[in-house]
């Protein structure tokens, strides 16, 4: 166990290696200068000069590459052209929405995907199997800032169950932040009000985010589960005299769970892809908006700081579903 | 024990295409979805071939006097607030979205068959450095590395396509890769080596075709991740930029009126919906087609 984490983490080491790469090369792809683009119209020639080298774009690419590893592991993200903030603090301020949200939509995903395709496997065939797979399709097919823009409109413009774009109402104030969360924040203050109001706000953005996910889920725990029902043990389960309910959900789901892992595992890496659209829509203050706003302004030192940010992520969550498998089924061998 | 040269052609020629089973076909598009899939899907490819023809306005001519009017007898879809045909900017529309969805395919196809091509047949350290730069690739989040690299290279539709291209190409690497991996120690290529057949012939004529079939169910599903995608990138400013009738572009322009002229953002995303469903619907069928051991998944 412990020597796995050691390769995973060395593993990620590479990949973190190859992801600046790539990151540093696109910034030197952009056609802007961003000294001059930092300085605005007016900058005389001799500023944007002086000011290209205090940045060090002076410098041939492989030092100014080196610089970056170098600033990196002090923790240094370098300084946003947008917000001229260290682009570590945005982040600070931008995460946890797009973890809050992703989560959010991941519990979504899990509940509705497995319950659905466990009903659609049992009802094989059936109205309730055509109706999930359906879903499932729609799911899989539909554009999900159209799904935002749809939901929006049904249940805030038109029906004013739910609150419109935001994380808290205009006259709410965010918790004191512990994790950035304001869910869990409001909750950790005892602050009933802020925490209703918070998680009202997340509902929308979440089934928004998490439908593709839903799809995905159902979709494998629709087939895994009909894999299972049909063995041996199943039968035996019911011989013995266990209610259904017992069967299924203890010898059924629990054997069927280790491919639906693995499709948590991968659309874990879609919902941060999610998380770009679906916080445009919903005005999340999110990683999703930084990026897309930085993208635009062509800030690249807040685009390289996102896209290695959100790199770390999937490799993560992959490492954690396969620490995740060994927990379920400590058959299958970490390697 | 050396094999004859008939017996090793035999070989050769009777393990090439698992795929020549034609009655097969039949049985797929008895399937009701796969049937519906493929028809809409051919549907569109006629609209989209053909829409010059049956589009009834200039998907960008504008007519403002006759602006955001509802689908009506004259104006099939309805119009948008510059007063341009709805129906036959989604005609349009489809071109674009089956173009990109078709190159974004071609060039991930390529670029990763070609990878998990040399990946698998060469292995040791080749296959080592080319399944590092694979798993690089797989840690960005797509959309996040699309919308930089699409930014770095200004937002046009072609540069989002490459960005798309970008970030799909892994996953043809790995799946190639896996399948050279396993075909690469069958008798047949044993019997090609033995032959003395060169080895980009072996690749090419004996390795690739045998990896078509897994290859065409992963582009029929990606076709329409693609579309989705390069909407989405659209759809965020990022992609093809107005006016051009882009879906993406189409719905992000009637964002504002969803509420009130519901089809200038509704009837392009149920175009695009019925795409993308009936391309992953002939991907189902495909798969269980060419790979009948995942049928029901």
């Amino acid at each position: 166990m412990t020597r796995f984490i050691i390769q995973r983490i060395i593993g990620l080491v590479f990949v973190m290696i190859g992801v600046s790469i790539i990151t540093f090369a696109l910034s030197q792809l952009v056609p802007v200068d961003p000294a001059a683009a930092a300085l605005g119209q007016n900058a005389r020639e001799d500023q944007i000069q002086a000011y290209r080298h205090e940045l060090g774009l002076d410098q041939p690419a492989l030092v100014q590459y080196a610089t970056y590893i170098n600033r990196l592991l002090h923790g240094d993200l370098g300084t946003s052209i947008r917000t001229r903030r260290p682009v570590r603090d945005d982040l600070r301020d931008f995460l946890p929405a797009t973890i809050e949200l992703s989560l959010a939509a991941m519990i979504v995903a899990l509940i509705f995907g497995i319950a659905l395709g466990i009903v659609a496997a049992i009802n094989r065939n059936g109205i309730l199997d055509a109706l999930a797979r359906g879903l499932a399709l729609v799911g899989g097919s539909l554009p999900i800032f159209f799904l935002g823009l749809l939901l929006l409109a049904i249940f805030y413009s038109r029906l004013r169950w739910l609150p419109g774009p935001g994380r808290l109402d205009a006259v709410m104030q965010p918790p004191a932040r512990v994790t950035g969360m304001y869910t869990i924040d409001s909750l950790l203050a005892g602050n009933w009000a802020t925490f209703k109001n918070s998680l009202w706000h997340l509902i929308l953005p979440a089934l928004t985010l998490g439908y593709y996910s839903t799809a995905m889920i159902l979709r494998m725990t629709r087939s895994s589960m009909l894999e299972v029902l049909h063995q041996d043990y199943m039968r035996t389960a019911r011989a013995k005299g266990l209610t259904e309910q017992v069967v299924i959900l203890r010898h059924g789901l629990r054997n069927a769970m280790t491919p639906v892992l693995t499709t948590v595992g991968i659309t874990f890496g879609s919902l941060l892809s999610g998380a770009v659209l679906t916080e445009t829509i919903f005005g999340w203050p999110g990683l999703g908006r930084y990026a897309t706003a930085s993208a635009v302004s062509l800030d690249f030192p807040a685009v390289m700081g996102v896209t290695l940010v959100a790199a770390i992520v999937y490799p993560v969550a992959n490492m954690l579903v396969d620490i995740g498998y060994h927990f379920l089924d400590p058959q299958v061998r970490l390697s | 024990m050396a094999l004859s040269q008939d017996r090793v052609e035999a070989i050769i020629t009777e393990e090439r295409l698992p795929v020549a089973q034609r009655w097969r076909l039949g049985r797929a598009f008895r399937q009701p979805a796969v049937l519906v899939g493929f028809l809409i899907f051919a549907l569109f490819v006629l609209l989209a071939v053909f829409a010059p023809l049956i589009s009834p306005y200039d998907p960008l001519g504008q007519n403002v006097v006759d602006g955001l009017k509802p689908p009506s007898a004259q104006y099939l879809f309805g119009t948008d607030k510059l007063g341009r045909d709805i129906f036959s900017r989604v005609l349009y529309g489809a071109r674009l979205s089956l173009l990109s969805g078709v190159s974004v395919v071609l060039l991930a196809g390529s670029v990763g068959t070609l990878v998990g091509l040399l990946a698998g047949y060469l292995g040791s350290w080749a296959d080592q450095i080319m399944m590092r730069i694979t798993d690089i690739f797989f840690a960005f989040p797509g959309l996040i590395l699309a919308m930089a690299i699409a930014g770095a290279l200004g937002p046009s539709l072609p540069n989002a396509l490459i960005a798309i291209s970008v970030v799909t190409w892994p996953v043809y690497a790995r799946l190639i890769r896996g399948q050279v991996l396993s075909l690469k120690e069958r008798d047949f290529i044993l019997a090609a080596h033995t032959l003395g057949i060169p080895e980009w012939q072996i690749i090419w004529r004996h390795l690739l075709p045998n990896t078509l079939a897994p290859l065409l169910v992963q582009a029929s599903f990606d076709l329409g991740g693609a579309i989705l995608s390069v909407a989405g990138l659209s759809f965020i400013g990022f992609g093809a930029q107005p006016p051009t009738p882009e879906w993406g572009v189409m719905i992000s322009e009637g964002r504002n009126y969803i509420a009130t002229q519901w089809w200038l953002a509704t009837i392009p995303a149920l175009a695009m919906l019925l795409l993308v469903a009936s391309s992953n619907l002939l991907g189902d069928g495909l798969r269980d087609l060419l790979d009948p051991r995942l049928r029901d998944r």
